[in-house]
């Protein structure tokens, strides 16, 4: 009961984490077809620019500052880089973003050192909040909590309750016909790029102290926001939480298993010596979101609530 | 009836494109030694040749199959460790078979190996195409990458397998161990791997590998299956990285579960793209410089890894031809008559590159120096270029600016031209 209660709550947490991380890639890659490989370098980004303004100011100010900082440069790269791309069709702009995801995690390694910076969980919410089966929860972890809902509900209002949200829900399936209307795309490209780039920096600013703050976080995420969008499904905010939902409870609560193959296929004649036998759930953990994402390409393509396939 | 004959290539032609290249290369491999090379260039041109070989088989899938894959050290690594684990079992000498095999054929090993894994994944991967075939090939590495450190009986673990070269049969009078012999190892096997990957080309598979890539749906109105043309393609092409495998496999006698994951994928993409996926040659290029780049470089510069992702951004942007497409670019330049103009508008351009590159790297130097907290100061030509020092910025500010209004002058001219 102990670990079903907290695998719970550490997985919802891990996966509006991941939720936030991937629903700016949802929209930009259903927008502009551009799986962009750099997202999780904006996360890093978010991180440390939070560490560097937290250095010299507070939390509060980082949470707020960090994230438009993050987006300006996503802007920028959209406007100055990417655009440029364009015309040499998916793969170049793949390409582009794989190259990018490259300098910014150099840039990273040299502006800030190789090694994990000392970002920290501001002291004004670093205490337990409640006791729970004679284990303490930190506020922080529920801070996550509140910040990915505010964020979850701003977006949905955003997108289902104002023009500008209706523009880009157009332009998210017919792009063409926003464009015929007189839509200037290639400035709402910008935007979503930018507002898609300054969500993986808010997931950076909440999530970079919670786990580590290091040059090798964006390597390590940035697989698994793309096994979100796509099972997600092109096109769809539900599916991508739906997803990042699914994938945190799934590793979270794989991890908090302690069964081998052994256990579980002994009456097969396993034996808990072999070299099968003896692989744990808990150590699968980290394949299962590859796992996932190459099921679902072959066998449902459109993801989870896709509208179109890949 | 219409005669297309005219249409074919001369034989000179033939004999100037598909023949001359290729003597020239076996007269290059075989005329090295002759300059009695150092240790470390032997090691060197022997990584080059490996990553020769694996680079051109990942353009067989990205420049001719149009196939983006995220994965393709899978089957280097594994050609690699199977042939590693074939050395071993000739070290043991148990069996008939492994007993007479000469170390000098285990490419053919990592060949196999590699077909085999590509039947495998490929069957899977090669339904779909474009993005999804990239984010398979992706989710694929990465699960291959876990299962590296999960079976140890294969993988060896965090160790790794070992290897002796020096033992079994020799063949053509070679011991396998001093450089000089496996240079001719390698030289065999690069010459090999090309000769192969181009004869592919020529098939009528690797012909309908570049209609799949340009058009599937006609491909489909002539009567072939276009996932089937992927399938086949895939696996040659994890045949020939594994014969990659195979040739790093005896000249490290090492492999690590390092090297079947994302590192050294995207590094093939990266020598592949950089050198040009339009170009047969391009590939050769990309391995040769970046394997330069990679082993000398990064004597000069720990931040070699940004020059590299700048190179292959810039070449993404500007040159998606790469190397040999600037180098053809500039063959034909020469070869045709009143372009002078051209001429110089590209030596403008290459010497506002050169201008902007230099300010970037003075700033990057500069910066990688004051990061490591060592207190060392970059002084390039006697010159004191600290991060406080007033000459550093003049000088990085100067360069960019310099390198800037160069180009621009050179895209005015072009535009008042058009």
């Amino acid at each position: 009961m102990e670990t079903i209660v907290f695998s719970l709550l550490n997985g919802v947490i891990y996966g509006l984490l991941l939720f936030m991380l991937s629903s700016g890639l949802t929209l930009i890659f259903s927008m502009m077809g551009v799986l962009n490989f750099a997202h999780a370098s904006f996360y890093m980004l978010g991180a440390y620019f939070a560490y560097s303004i937290m250095g010299v100011t507070n939390f509060w100010i980082a949470l707020i500052f960090a994230p438009v900082l993050v987006g300006l440069v996503g802007a920028a790269v959209e406007k100055w880089g990417l655009r440029r791309v364009h015309a040499n069709g998916h793969v170049a702009e793949l390409l582009f973003t794989f190259g990018l995801a490259y300098l910014i995690d150099e840039v990273v390694k040299i502006l800030w050192g190789r090694n994990a910076v000392d970002y920290r969980v501001p002291e004004i919410l670093d205490f337990p909040l409640f006791e729970l089966f004679g284990a303490q929860y930190p506020a922080y972890r529920v801070f996550i909590l509140l910040v990915s809902v505010a964020m979850l509900a701003a977006l949905w209002f955003i997108l289902n309750r104002t023009r500008a949200g209706l523009i880009i829900q157009a332009a998210l399936t017919h792009p063409h016909m926003v464009g015929h209307l007189g839509h200037n795309v290639p400035r709402i490209f910008m935007t979503v790029f930018g507002v898609g780039c300054a969500l993986a920096g808010l997931a950076g600013v909440i999530g970079g102290n919670y786990l580590v703050t290091d040059p090798a976080m964006a390597v390590q995420m940035g697989p698994i926001v793309f096994v979100v969008v796509v099972v997600g499904g092109l096109g769809s905010l539900t599916g991508a939480f739906l997803a990042a939902m699914l994938l945190g409870l799934m590793q979270t609560f794989a991890v908090g298993i302690d069964a081998s193959f052994a256990d579980m296929f002994g009456w097969l004649g396993l034996s808990a010596t072999s070299e099968v036998g003896s692989i744990t759930i808990a150590s699968l953990a980290p394949m299962i979101p590859f796992l996932m994402l190459v099921l679902i390409l072959m066998i449902r393509p459109r993801g989870l609530m896709g509208d179109r396939e890949l | 009836m219409q005669s297309y004959e005219h249409l074919a290539p001369s034989r000179a032609v033939k004999i100037r494109q598909r023949f001359v290249p290729f003597v020239v290369m076996a007269l290059v491999l075989a005329v090295i030694p002759v300059f009695d090379p150092s240790r470390t260039m032997y090691s060197l041109m022997a990584a080059m040749g490996i990553n020769i070989v694996f680079a051109l088989s990942y353009n067989m899938l990205l420049g001719r199959g149009g196939l983006l894959s995220f994965g393709h050290a899978v089957y280097f690594g594994l050609g690699g460790y199977a042939a590693l684990h074939a050395m071993n079992a000739i070290d043991a000498g148990d069996s008939a078979f492994w007993g007479n095999y000469p170390v000098f054929m285990l490419p053919v090993v990592g060949f196999a190996m590699g077909a085999l894994a590509g039947a495998i994944i490929g069957w899977p991967s090669c339904k779909r195409s474009g993005v999804p075939f990239a984010m398979i090939s992706l989710g694929v590495a990465e699960l291959v990458a876990a299962a590296g450190y999960m079976f140890g009986s294969f993988f060896g673990g965090e160790m790794g397998v070992t290897g002796d070269r020096m033992v079994g049969p020799q063949l053509f009078g070679l011991s396998m161990g001093p450089v000089e012999d496996v240079y001719w190892f390698i030289a065999f096997w690069t010459f090999v791997g090309t000769l192969g990957i181009y004869a592919f080309t020529r098939t009528p598979i690797g012909k309908m590998s570049e209609a799949t890539r340009d058009n599937p749906e006609r491909v489909q109105f002539v009567g072939y299956d276009p996932n089937r043309v992927r399938y086949l393609v895939f696996i040659f092409a994890g045949a020939f990285a594994g014969l990659a495998g195979g040739m790093a496999a005896v000249n490290y006698e090492i492999f690590t579960p390092e090297s079947v994951s994302l590192i050294p994928s995207g590094l093939v993409l990266l020598m592949a793209y950089i050198g040009g996926i339009r170009y047969f040659t391009g590939p050769i290029m990309g391995a040769i410089l970046l394997t330069y780049m990679q082993s000398m470089l990064s004597d000069y510069s720990e931040a070699w890894l940004l020059y590299l992702g700048l190179l292959f951004i810039a070449i993404v942007m500007y040159a998606p031809g790469g190397v040999a497409g600037i180098v053809f670019g500039l063959l034909d330049i020469f070869r045709h008559d009143g372009t002078r103009e051209v001429l110089t508008r590209r030596v403008k351009q290459a010497v506002g590159v050169a201008l902007a590159f230099t300010g970037l790297v003075i700033l990057t130097e500069v910066a990688v120096r004051w990061s490591n907290g060592y207190g060392e100061v970059f002084e390039p030509f006697g010159l004191h270029l600290g991060i406080d020092t007033p000459l550093s910025w003049v000088l990085i500010v100067g360069f960019f600016a310099a390198g800037f209004v160069t180009l621009r002058l050179t895209r005015n001219k072009e535009e008042g031209a058009a």
